[in-house]
């Protein structure tokens, strides 16, 4: 593949990621469980959706034409998408919501951490613009893991029930995607090899901290990095797509 | 003794003195302005789902961007004026009880639904102009947390009407039928907000009293006026034509006449039959009951490392 396509599909691969869990932040706004967590969420929400933006800038300037950042991200369907299946889960409730964000947060928290190094200049300043944001992320998502799963009976319970529901989705940010092994042979993508033990030990020590365990069952899902998604994506798209696809070409 | 008190009381407040938390104040003083800041903190949290509908949907990133920021300031604005409310002796939970059980009222604009991406340009552009014409007068609101509080809700409203009326800007630049969701938008919600000024100042009972106290400043209907005047100007400059055919220039008066509010609508709305009542209270009930356990963990665990700490420092100091 042409550095160039690479590039595209590479950043089009962590620019889905951001959005689509940056989606699933924003379906929270107004119904949090307190006014100041709704805002956090909603910052979260922005900060995914603002590093989303820079990475479809970068990808709709490659591809050139008349491509925009609106173009890369609404006009493409399910199997164009190229997410991984963890972030496109539901937010069922506060449990599920903060051990999705828990698992995403520690990934994107070590992967910008190798970006910045990237040989691609463009993805090392998105790299390190997001690097602060992702570090409060993380934060804030470690202490409502230890929060909840050491807070009542009840919360440990639910909150080892979002772990257990969400653990099959966790392998697969550390299967390498072709393109992802191409871009780090290409030398402007970290090994994803390198991450996984820096992702195992926080999510051991948070889990330990919350009082909670990695369940035993370990079968892992994957395929969202080739486009095969589940159900849900589709559903995602529809909402997020919908004006878009209604009227085609209108400026909004 | 009373009798001194009240009238230094409002000796203060004619000589433009703020009334601070610890100050004596009259019972009814105090209980007139917890209604109206706990309801306006109310109308901020219940006036974010109507547009929070739309974030999924926002029709380009630049827009979902804006729109999150927006929504957003809304629960800002809600927390100043919650901690506003609790100056004056009542707790957040308790004021959010009060809306729970539908004792405390909110802003009746939001029972109205948003049914296209044209309703995110009107409601910015006419709810939050509305708004602002009411909100503005009360930066200077004889109660000092109430004021200070609206001195920062106002200016990021003003940004939100701006922005509220550049959508519909775009949309009267775009398309036919983007045109057409622009208008049928200003159809919409151009009587509600309207409304949002309240009754007529002969049917208004409350407003004497508040504005002996300064907390109101502006009679509803002239606030009223002030609106249509802005925004007849302003539904030119975007073609769009606001629905009441009763709008004319009237040269003797200096201002625009305009037609009979329909108050049956208002009154029905106000006692809980508007089209979105039960879904706006029930999303706002939802929410508070679903997230009870997460409140409950987080004081539980709060407790416990509070202990723990205890704990450690007594085991240090033996």
């Amino acid at each position: 593949m042409a550095e160039k396509d690479l590039l595209y599909n590479y950043s089009l691969h962590l620019a889905d990621n951001s959005m689509i869990l940056g989606q699933r932040c924003g379906e929270w706004c107004g119904h949090g469980p307190v006014l100041e967590q709704d805002i956090a969420l909603t910052n979260i929400a922005l900060d995914l959706i603002g590093e989303a933006r820079s990475l479809y800038q970068l990808a709709a300037e490659l591809k050139g034409g008349n491509a925009n950042e609106d173009t890369v991200a609404f006009l493409r369907d399910v199997l164009a998408y190229k997410n991984i299946l963890l972030v496109e889960q539901p937010n069922t409730d506060w449990a599920y919501t903060i051990v999705r964000q828990f698992f995403y947060d520690v990934f994107h928290f070590y992967l910008h951490s190798e970006l910045i190094n990237s040989a691609e200049p463009r993805l090392s300043n998105i790299a390190a613009k997001s690097l602060k944001e992702v570090t409060y992320h993380l934060k804030w998502s470690s202490e409502w893991m230890i929060r909840l799963g050491d807070g009542t009976d009840m919360s440990r319970e639910k909150m080892q029930e979002a772990v257990n529901g969400l653990w099959e989705y966790t392998g697969e940010l550390y299967m390498p995607s072709d393109i992802e092994e191409q871009a780090f042979e290409a030398g402007f993508a970290p090994d994803l090899n390198i991450l996984k033990p820096l992702w195992q030990e926080k999510v051991e020590d948070i889990l330990a901290e919350s009082t909670l365990y990695i369940p035993e069952r370990n079968y892992q899902q994957k395929g969202g990095k080739k486009g095969f998604h589940s159900e849900h994506l589709g559903f995602i798209l529809a909402d997020m797509q919908f004006l878009q696809r209604a009227y085609p070409g209108a400026n909004w | 003794m009373e009798i001194n008190l009240e009238e230094s009381f409002q000796k203060r407040i004619d000589d433009e003195i703020k009334i601070e938390p610890r100050d004596w104040m009259p019972e009814k003083y105090r209980k007139t302005l917890l209604r109206q800041i706990s309801q306006h903190a109310h109308s901020e949290i219940v006036g974010m789902l109507p547009e929070a509908n739309w974030i999924t949907r926002a029709p380009n990133l630049r827009r979902k961007v804006a729109l999150l920021a927006k929504v957003q300031d809304e629960a800002g604005h809600g927390l100043y004026l919650y901690s506003a409310a609790e100056t004056l002796g009542m707790s957040r939970d308790e004021m959010l009880n009060e809306l729970h059980s539908g004792k405390a009222k909110y802003s009746s604009i939001f029972n109205y639904p948003t049914l296209t991406w044209a309703d995110m340009g009107a409601i910015g552009w006419l709810v939050d102009g509305a708004a602002i014409m009411n909100q503005v007068p009360l930066c200077r609101a004889s109660y000092g947390p109430y004021a200070r509080a609206m001195v920062r809700v106002c200016k990021e409203e003003s940004f939100h009407q701006r922005q509220g009326y550049e959508i519909m800007l775009t949309l009267c630049q775009g398309t036919p039928e983007q045109k057409a969701m622009a208008q049928d938008a200003l159809n919409r919600w151009w009587w509600p907000s309207m409304m949002m000024f309240g009754p007529n100042d002969d049917n208004s009972p409350n407003s004497a009293q508040s504005t002996k106290w300064k907390i109101k400043r502006f009679s509803n209907d002239e606030l009223r006026q002030k609106f249509v005047d802005v925004s007849l100007p302003q539904a030119e400059i975007l073609g769009i034509t606001i629905p009441d055919p009763d709008l004319k220039w009237n040269e003797a008066r200096g201002h625009y006449d305009f037609g009979v509010i329909n108050w049956d609508e208002f009154n029905e709305v106000v006692a809980g039959n508007g089209p979105c009542n039960k879904q706006r209270l029930k999303a706002r009930v939802d929410a508070w009951e679903k997230g009870a356990w997460v409140r409950e963990a987080a004081v539980a665990y709060a407790e416990k490392r509070e202990k723990r700490n205890s704990n450690k420092e007594n085991s240090n100091a033996a």
